[in-house]
């Protein structure tokens, strides 16, 4: 589904990525962790197109497309979905109207029909059980004087509407206590399905009890420099990312 | 330059969409502005001479006048001699039904969207169409006057109901008010006139369309509106100029008297034109209005969504003078390019138990500035006023300024005023947040525009409400990322 | 009477021998500050509306540490609320009473000060911060310490109960560490009892570290006794993605100074502060807060309101940095106030300094009386005048009283409310 192949990135010139090869395949869930400042959030927003990083090296598929000709939109369009680490608010604009038009402009780009009013409450209602968000929530402007917990959650609740192929998250469990991580790894899980993929992205070990990766996978300087299944994720709990990081220096 | 402002630049470049104009024969006063001029302009409308004295003092105030300099604007001087104070479309002069009304004429206002014919009309807003000084027509005159309401232009409420005019012109803002006001009152060459008798509820909205065509020409309306006891009037004001490489001016004048629990509501969506992208050309803006809630428990609600123009100076103000009176203002204006605007209000408490709320969203884009002015005034004898404010300013790129200007000025210790504020800039963030949902740019600045003026657009009556969303998306297209 | 001068101060506590090398240093750093500044003169800026040296002047009769009260049993029964189940934590004029205490260690740990490890002490509230901050350095004699392992939740919430009582106006000392570590969540309750109706002072400190990804709750009630004189300062640090909420509610003493600060040191990180101030007689409170925005993209939320009465004075002042380095803030502040007498006094000062360019900061401060159109309201669907005053009133407090997520407490605090705004309020 999502090949990516010996990818640089940088931002005003500083290379962040240094040659990133993954493979997801459909029905994958990988989780990507690493120590602070090691790209993970980079390789999130380059997946998905955000204009500040640019590509300077390698290449992305995605579902046969090249990924990186893609305006952000199209992406989305064609089933990227990132969850983002600081969601944004926008004052005035109501959650249920944003979605409104954007699960629209996606069916339009898929050939389908808008849908109606009707048939739109329908669905977010049967979508919204799934992360346990409530209405009003939904009414008011989108992310504006959210907790940080109803941030993430609504994140989810999107993904959910708009139904895509590879749902990246990013830090989604960041700032969130128990309950709410409860809730928005159950959504997750109940959203996988054989025919889509997951990278999670996250900076702490805690969020793998709740939603079970296939591969973990460890960045650090740029590079994927470990990767295995769960057991890694444990050992990285228990020991740290030193003995990584001295590994990789120690190649070096 | 980023990503970012490049997406910004490409939007400001949007053209203005009215900037075309119409050649037609026009009769007009000769250049220059003496008391002469006065005299031609009064003569050619056959006024009665307490009119013509009327002006002739407000002339011989403005000369001791000068420019206001204080507001947060800078443009060349104008120089008032070399403009022309009277034109009108010749054959046009006296229509005295819809139907005589020159064919040529009705197809501007088809061309702007505003039809002058009665059956195709939107239902329930009866137009007043002022080209230019004159007005040249207006529709639903018989169904108003029915209910006792006189809408017409302010000529023919001179020749038709010269004691209601006399009686309330220049008694909300008098001629000596300021330098713009009194040179209105010298040249004013036309605008709308509107009586609502007492109890009457007025049944449709009622609209003044104003257009500049001619060049070299400055538009100097008049808008008198007239509320009495128990009656209430919606009344909305728009305007279009075309693409001109010189700057016009514009100074109009609008008071609205409201009795005892009367209501007036004025929403006005302004769009001259702006001037080009290098900030070429242009109107000059400068309008006094004013309002005073003179009776027991009145009311007065100013709307304004402000997208043209390029420079704007005005105030829609409430002079609260009646016990229980209510004034309100929401506003949003919109700068792009080289646009300046220093605009606001005035709540002046008077009376007990006032109350007046202000609602400011700005927005620049561009290199334009953008300045709310305002200020709150609670008398001595206004025991439990109340004032909220609230003013908003969005940012788009790094290019453009805002700025508030607050006064507040309380005299007596009961008064409750409340002030907000919040400065944000739009940023690449949120287009990104958007695009990442599918959502296309342009929509994303679309959606994001309107729903930060959403509360301000909401007070707009339902058509208007549509025409403002779709104007300031136009406004702002591109401009954002 | 006595006069206060710096001198006096410190001779009085150099007499205590501190019991750790730690406690030592944190005396002496105490001592240079109170010399340099002393407590704070009449006209400094940050004690403008709250004469406190002048009040402890003429107040503090007896200028020394107190002595432990005596407790019993039925004392700690009559502070506990309906529907509490957690721990209890005693204090007796600043001092643990293990015996009257609860302490399960149920995920979490507890012990004096003077045996914990910690090495954070002090570096959180800082001496420069607060001249009562150098004072309490230099005469707390112990203090708690309460720690919350990695990963782990208390899951019911740990009640610091206070009981003070000072024969002539003697010093009440109280100092507090808490550290919860990354993805940890506790909840804490606090509520101080006056055994009697004399004066004293009490001055305590407690310092906050929330950790990476953790998130802690600070309820505090405030209901002392009216001749009470408190300083409180409390200081917390918020590391990444971390949350921390405090919950004051302040309804009785005689003069009290609470300075809250919270240091927002990292990205997603989110403070939020509340409080209430219901205040009759002669009580005079004064809330002091501060946040300070250093790292992009953290939040910041604060809410006090007040009703006055009688002669109460209430003072706020509410600070918020935004770092040049802190884009993409969030940061809101709301002081609404209602006054009900002609003599009741608030003074109100929102402080916004803001560095960075890209930031959401909203501040609005309100004063006034009750909404006469609402009571008539009210009053015209056959509600009585005094009944629909309290109704206003307790609506107005509500929104406050709404952030406090352990219900039990919620609702005694609310009882509180009710009780004080359907009497003669």
């Amino acid at each position: 589904m999502l090949s990516i192949k010996n990818l640089h990135a940088s931002i005003e010139g500083t290379p962040i990525l240094r040659g990133i090869n993954l493979e997801v395949k459909p029905g994958e869930v990988h989780a990507i962790m690493g120590p602070n400042g090691s790209g993970k959030s980079t390789l999130a927003s380059v997946l998905a197109g955000r204009e500040e990083y640019e590509v300077t090296e390698g290449e992305v598929s995605f579902l046969g497309k090249d990924l990186l000709e893609l305006a952000p939109e199209d992406r989305a369009r064609e089933g990227v979905f990132l969850a983002f680490q600081y969601p944004v608010e926008i004052p005035g604009v109501s959650s249920t109207n944003f979605l409104r038009t954007a699960v629209n402009q996606v069916r339009e780009y898929r050939g389908l029909d808008a849908l109606d009013a009707v048939k739109f409450l329908t669905i977010m209602k049967e979508k919204m059980k799934l992360v346990e968000i409530d209405q009003k929530l939904l009414s008011r402007s989108l992310n504006e004087g959210f907790s940080g917990g109803e941030k993430k959650r609504n994140e989810i609740f999107q993904m959910a509407m708009l139904e895509p192929k590879l749902a990246i998250l990013d830090e989604t469990d960041s700032g969130l206590d128990i309950d709410a991580l409860r809730v928005v790894s159950n959504g997750v899980n109940k959203l996988k399905s054989p025919d889509n993929a997951t990278i999670v992205v996250t900076h702490y070990q805690r969020l793998l009890d709740y939603i079970v990766p296939d591969y973990v996978h460890v960045l650090y300087k740029g590079r994927i420099v470990k990767s295995g299944t769960k057991e890694l994720a444990l050992e990285l709990e228990e020991k740290g990312y030193d003995w990584i990081k001295e590994e990789v220096d120690a190649a070096v | 330059m980023s990503k970012d402002n490049q997406i910004l630049e490409e939007f400001t470049s949007k053209d203005y969409e009215h900037g075309w104009s119409v050649d037609m024969e026009v009769d007009e006063a000769p250049l220059g502005l003496n008391e002469d001029i006065i005299r031609w302009i009064s003569a050619k409308k056959e006024e009665p001479q307490w009119l013509l004295d009327w002006r002739l003092k407000a002339f011989k105030t403005w000369e001791t006048m000068s420019e206001p300099e204080w507001a947060n604007v800078t443009y060349p001087k104008i120089d008032l001699q070399s403009l022309r104070y009277y034109s009108a479309p010749k054959k046009s002069n006296k229509p005295k039904s819809l139907n005589e009304i020159d064919p040529e004429l009705l197809q501007i206002y088809e061309r702007l969207g505003i039809s002058l014919n009665e059956q195709k009309k939107l239902q329930g807003i009866a137009v007043d169409a002022v080209l230019d000084s004159v007005s040249v027509g207006t529709t639903f005159k018989d169904t108003l006057s029915k209910l006792g309401i006189v809408f017409c232009s302010f000529s023919e409420a001179v020749k038709e109901h010269p004691e209601l005019v006399k009686k309330y012109l220049g008694s909300v803002v008098p001629t000596t008010d300021n330098y713009y006001a009194a040179l209105n009152s010298a040249v004013f060459s036309d605008g709308s006139f509107c009586y609502i008798p007492s109890g009457v509820r007025c049944p449709m909205e009622l609209s003044t369309y104003f257009r500049i065509n001619a060049a070299n020409t400055g538009q100097f309306e008049r808008t008198l509106i007239v509320a009495e006891e128990g009656s209430y009037v919606s009344y909305l004001e728009g305007c279009t100029a075309p693409q001109r490489d010189e700057n016009q001016l514009h100074a109009a004048v609008v008071e609205i008297y409201a009795a005892k629990d009367a209501e007036v509501k004025y929403s006005t969506v302004q769009n001259w034109f702006p001037g080009d992208k290098n900030g070429k050309g242009g109107i000059y803006n400068f309008v006094t209005k004013r309002g005073i809630c003179a009776g027991d428990n009145s009311k007065i609600s100013w709307t304004q969504v402000e997208t043209g123009s390029a420079v704007t100076w005005k105030y829609p103000s409430c002079i609260l003078k009646g016990d229980n009176s209510i004034g309100e203002f929401y506003s949003v204006a919109v700068t792009n390019n080289y646009q300046q605007a220093d605009t606001g209000t005035k709540m002046i408490h008077i009376g007990k138990n006032t109350k007046s709320r202000i609602v400011s969203k700005g927005i620049s884009a561009g290199k334009s500035q953008n300045s709310y002015r305002g200020q709150v005034q609670v008398m001595k004898r206004a025991t439990n006023a109340r004032n909220f404010s609230q003013c908003d300013s969005l940012l788009m790129g790094d290019k453009c300024g805002a700025h508030t200007f607050p006064y507040i000025d309380i005299q007596n210790s009961t008064a409750k005023v409340e002030h907000e504020a919040t400065t944000s800039k739009i940023g690449e963030d949120q287009i990104f947040y958007c695009n990442q949902r599918g959502i296309s740019t342009e929509d994303a600045v679309a959606l994001i525009v309107n729903g930060y003026a959403k509360e301000v657009l909401n007070q707009l009556p339902m058509e208007f409400a549509v025409e403002a969303q779709k104007l300031l998306a136009l406004t702002l297209e591109g401009s954002v990322g | 009477m006595t006069t206060i001068t710096k001198h006096k101060i410190t001779d009085l506590f150099l007499q205590n021998k501190p019991l750790t090398q730690n406690f030592e240093n944190l005396r002496k750093m105490g001592l240079e500050t109170l010399e340099i500044k002393g407590l704070p003169a009449l006209k400094e800026e940050e004690y403008k509306f709250t004469q406190i040296s002048k009040r402890l002047d003429q107040q503090i009769t007896n200028f020394k540490a107190a002595q432990p009260a005596s407790l019993n049993k039925e004392l700690i029964q009559k502070a506990i609320f309906e529907g509490f189940e957690g721990d209890i934590i005693v204090f007796n004029n600043g001092e643990f009473v293990p015996t009257l205490s609860t302490v399960s260690h149920q995920n979490y740990s507890f012990s004096l000060l003077s045996d914990s490890k910690s090495e954070i002490l002090g570096s959180i509230a800082k001496v420069e911060n607060d001249p009562f901050v150098a004072l309490n350095n230099l005469s707390f004699k112990d203090g708690a310490f309460i720690s919350v392992p990695k990963g782990k939740k208390v899951e019911k919430p740990i009640f610091l109960l206070h009981f003070n009582q000072a024969n002539q106006g003697q010093v009440i000392n109280q100092r507090v560490l808490i550290d919860v570590a990354e993805s940890a969540e506790v909840t804490f309750l606090e509520n101080t009892i006056s055994l009697d109706e004399e004066v004293y002072f009490s001055n305590s400190v407690v310092e906050v570290r929330v950790a990476q990804n953790s998130h802690a709750h600070y309820y505090r009630l405030q209901n002392e006794n009216r001749k009470a004189i408190v300083v409180n300062n409390f200081v917390t640090d918020i590391h990444r993605d971390a949350t921390f909420t405090s919950v004051a509610t302040q309804l009785q003493g005689g003069m009290l100074r609470n300075n809250l600060t919270m240091n927002l040191l990292d990205s997603g990180c989110e403070g939020n502060m509340y409080g209430l101030y219901l205040l009759n007689g002669k009580t005079h409170v004064d809330n002091h807060t501060n946040v300070d925005h250093t790292k992009p993209h953290a939040d910041s939320n604060e809410l006090y309101k007040g009703i006055l009465a009688d002669s109460s004075r209430g003072v706020f002042n509410g600070k918020i940095f935004v770092r040049q380095d802190a884009q993409k803030t969030n940061a809101f502040q709301q002081n609404n106030n209602i006054l009900l007498s002609e003599e009741a006094i608030i003074n109100t000062k929102p402080q916004l300094e803001i560095w960075a360019d890209d930031v959401k900061c909203s501040h609005g401060c309100t004063t006034g009386q009750l909404d006469e159109e609402a009571l008539f309201y009210l009053q015209a669907r056959g509600i009585g005048k005094e009944q629909a005053r309290g109704l206003l009133l307790f609506a107005f407090a509500g929104e406050v009283m709404e952030h406090i997520s352990y219900e039990p407490f919620q609702l005694y605090c609310t009882n509180l409310i009710q009780e004080r705004l359907g009497s003669k309020f």
